[in-house]
């Protein structure tokens, strides 16, 4: 049986982990090669790392992180931040990222998705969405969550199937950083409807929360940072309380 | 010395940085002398069956990969190119396992993305490794099971996770990013 994925996230500024609170509020959580052995080691499935640099020496930072990474894990890892072309995408798949994470470069510019599924394959494209609940509607923001957008989360997310999106990374904005649970109802209606991968972002505290996850929503992932990075929650723990609780882990 | 086959698909540099973790030495060659004096080849890939095949047959590797008679390992595409037919891009493919491979039906999500468990292992590549071990897969299309099968995998349909047949070996799984079960695959294949 196919098991549900548990994605440590690691947010990267000038080549180190940090963690924001609701995207604010940086705390330095460490060395991000350091600390995605320990999530391989502890059985993490996936990585995420996610450049929230915003230098010109970015993306050569980000670069040489992605070819040490590559180097020393053995497990799947998608590299996302400030990606906006095909160029910069191949860029980071030739240092040796298994999948792509595009998001505000998405929203201004839908086809870029679809070049990306044509000249990476879809299963290398991973768009994510960030989206906060305003106003009775589930709407997608970009730009580091500062502005909003005129797509619903629910259309976007079918658009971006649509374009080619091998799977879709879907951070509530109203729970991130609150260690409150995921936001169930937009994960549910969201994971329902398309068919490609859904990665649950957004909330987690507490071992419960990935249950209610996966026993209510189609979610094939769940991706936490903080609750990793200081210790809260440590993975072989969590995929123990899983399995106890049936859901399919590794 | 272990070859890679060099072509249009992606992914050979995870290849590489598998190899290199278990201390062997590779090249990455589209050269034919190269493949053909290799100790044992390598043929991953992640990409379109079509359009690889194309390049493999621009450069006559189609005829050089199904008459090598050194351990050769697909992995992959490497394992879908290396059956009979793919329905991919209507494609004809190398033939070496008298099987052909389909799209998943859309009854679930496709692609199969993910970590999932294998049943029926046999053959050398699964020395010493638990048939209820995890693999990594991403995948879209599927070989069916038939005689040289060698592990069983199930997702909307039971699909073929290996298969070999005399010095070929194939995985459906991404043998370099299954973590240490999968090192421990990768390490059978070269200790053959």
């Amino acid at each position: 049986m196919l098991k549900k994925r548990i994605i440590p996230c690691l947010d990267i500024k000038d080549g180190r982990t940090v963690k924001g609170v609701n995207f604010v509020d940086i705390r330095d959580a460490g060395n991000p090669v350091e600390l995605a052995k320990k999530y391989v080691e502890e059985g993490a499935d996936e990585l995420v790392f996610l450049d929230i640099t915003a230098t010109v020496e970015k993306r050569k930072t980000l670069l040489s992180l992605v070819e040490e990474v590559t180097v020393k894990i053995n497990i799947p890892f998608t590299v996302g931040g400030g990606i906006g072309s095909v160029n910069a995408a191949k860029e980071v798949i030739l240092a040796g990222a298994d999948k792509v994470s595009i998001n505000s470069a998405a929203v201004k510019n839908p086809s870029l998705v679809q070049e990306l599924a044509s000249e990476l394959g879809s299963q290398c494209v991973v768009v994510a969405l960030d989206v906060k609940y305003v106003e009775g509607t589930w709407r997608v923001f970009v730009s580091g969550g500062r502005t909003p957008t005129e797509w619903t989360a629910m259309d976007w997310a079918k658009e971006v199937e649509r374009l080619g999106a091998g799977e879709i990374l879907l951070t509530s904005m109203n729970k991130d950083g609150t260690k409150s649970g995921f936001s169930l109802d937009i994960t549910e209606a969201i994971s329902r409807q398309v068919n490609i991968p859904v990665i649950a972002s957004g909330g987690a505290g507490k071992e419960e929360h990935f249950v209610e996850v996966f026993q209510q929503t189609q979610a094939s992932a769940a991706l936490a940072a903080s609750i990793f990075h200081f210790g809260e929650i440590s993975i072989p723990n969590l995929k123990q309380y899983l399995k106890n609780q049936n859901i399919p882990i590794r | 010395m272990i070859t890679i086959i060099k072509y249009n698909a992606g992914n050979i540099k995870s290849v590489m940085n598998a190899l290199k973790r278990l201390n062997t030495d590779c090249v990455v060659t589209d050269d034919q002398s190269l493949i053909q004096s290799a100790d044992k080849v390598i043929f991953p890939g992640v990409g379109e069956a079509s359009s690889a095949m194309a390049y493999l047959k621009e450069r006559n590797l189609d005829v050089v990969l199904k008459n090598l008679t050194q351990p050769m390992l697909g992995i992959c595409l490497g394992l879908q190119l290396m059956c009979e037919y793919s329905e991919e891009g209507d494609t004809k493919c190398l033939g070496i396992f008298e099987t052909k491979v389909q799209k998943f039906p859309a009854k679930d999500i496709v692609p199969h993305m993910g970590w999932n468990d294998l049943s029926e292992t046999k053959g050398d590549l699964f020395t010493n490794v638990s048939s209820s071990e995890n693999l990594y897969f991403v995948h879209s299309y599927y070989a069916d099971v038939y005689k040289e099968t060698t592990a069983t995998c199930d997702y909307i349909v039971p699909f073929s996770a290996a298969l070999q047949k005399d010095n070929f070996y194939a995985t459906q799984f991404h043998p370099e990013k299954s973590a240490s079960v999968g090192e421990k695959i990768l390490q059978n294949f070269l200790s053959l």
